[in-house]
């Protein structure tokens, strides 16, 4: 599973910046079943973190109501460089991470 | 009476060539535009479009050592950006050792089990797609130009007369959609003229990325008619004549569908 993060190369202090997320996930609702007709267990990111500097900047909830290969999309302001860090969880206990690095002007 | 002879030949021909009618190629259109402006967005946006997931990891695959010999596509083939430019713009195509026709994917598979002595990947793996939208994400823009001369000419009259065959329990076509209906409405859906050139896909009834093979598979499927398994040759010769029916067409892989 991989993901990625979208931040503007630079930015000035103070600006507001999008952050765009895309995180490859199957989000396996839990209610398919096989070509055998067994049930397909669930497993779905149940949360996604965002750390900007340590500091928590979006914490989603999520279930099995997103779509596979969830996306999002926030807005932060800039106040120093630095890196987001994104984590999210899922059923299985797995956790994956990306990071991405800002530049921040005066 | 020669008149009436003619008269007779024209009436004959036209039922036939009515059945065969083509798109004219001033009408040929992409799947992408029979999108909303929601996925014609999403296709084009090279961060959010989910397949570019897989041609990520493509790119990595290819630089991925696997096999006996420990190889990897890299060490035969190059930079892909290169060497792999515009391939896929002509498949499937003749192999010209085996002189079979092949789909992207079995060229890849056919690659990896005899050149790196790997264990073969298998259909619609993510490995497997992952490769081909990375090597056909590389021709994107260029237009599709399929080759039905020689050898491969048998399989494009097979693949033709797959295209116009009535099949499944709704007695229909490919043509009956694709040639002779696209553009109106099908339930809530705006039918294609069925071209494959987005394929490598991600498709949102499946959630995930799938070759054009799964694609036709969900087709005869949906005018219920028999799925033929994977690596049919059925699959081949249809792609090869939808290839030829789309060309000129730019590749759009990995496009996004519904």
């Amino acid at each position: 599973m991989s993901a990625r993060i979208q931040l503007p190369a630079e930015a000035r202090r103070g600006e507001i910046i999008e952050v765009r997320v895309l995180i490859q996930h199957p989000m396996e609702t839990g209610y398919r079943f096989n070509d055998s007709g067994t049930p397909i267990p669930r497993n779905v990111i149940h949360t996604i973190l965002c750390a900007y500097n340590g500091t928590e900047v979006l914490r989603a909830e999520i279930s099995s109501g997103i779509a596979a290969n969830p996306y999002l999309q926030f807005f932060m302001v800039a106040e120093s460089s630095g890196e987001l860090l994104l984590t999210w969880i899922d059923d299985e206990g797995v956790r994956g991470t990306e990071r991405q690095s800002l530049i921040v002007r005066e | 009476m020669k008149a009436l002879i003619l008269i007779a030949l024209v009436f004959c021909a036209v039922p036939a060539a009515a059945q065969r009618r083509v798109i004219p190629p001033s009408d040929i259109k992409s799947g992408f535009e029979f999108l909303g402006p929601d996925l014609k967005k999403l296709q084009q946006d090279d961060f959010a479009n989910p397949g570019t997931l897989w041609v990520d990891r493509g790119e990595k695959l290819w630089r991925a050592a696997a096999g006996g010999d420990g190889k990897s596509c890299a060490d035969c083939h190059g930079d892909a950006r290169t060497s792999m430019k515009g391939v896929a713009v002509s498949y499937p195509k003749i192999d010209e050792r085996t002189g079979k026709l092949m789909s992207l994917e079995a060229r890849i598979l056919q690659s990896r089990v005899e050149r790196q002595k790997a264990p073969p990947l298998a259909r619609e793996s993510e490995d497997l797609l992952a490769l081909s939208a990375y090597i056909t994400s590389l021709s994107r823009g260029l237009p599709m130009e399929a080759n039905i001369d020689g050898p491969a000419r048998r399989n494009f009259e097979l693949g033709e007369a797959f295209f116009f065959r009535r099949r499944g329990q709704l007695n229909l076509a490919c043509m009956h959609c694709h040639d002779a209906n696209w553009g109106r409405t099908l339930f809530e859906e705006r039918i294609s003229q069925g071209h494959p050139n987005a394929w490598p896909a991600y498709r949102l009834d499946w959630q995930t990325m799938g070759s054009l093979e799964r694609r036709l598979r969900a087709c005869l499927s949906g005018v219920r008619a028999e799925i033929l398994p994977y690596g049919s040759p059925e699959y081949t010769d249809l792609a090869l004549y939808l290839s030829w029916r789309a060309r000129g067409l730019p590749i759009e892989s990995p496009g996004v569908r519904r």
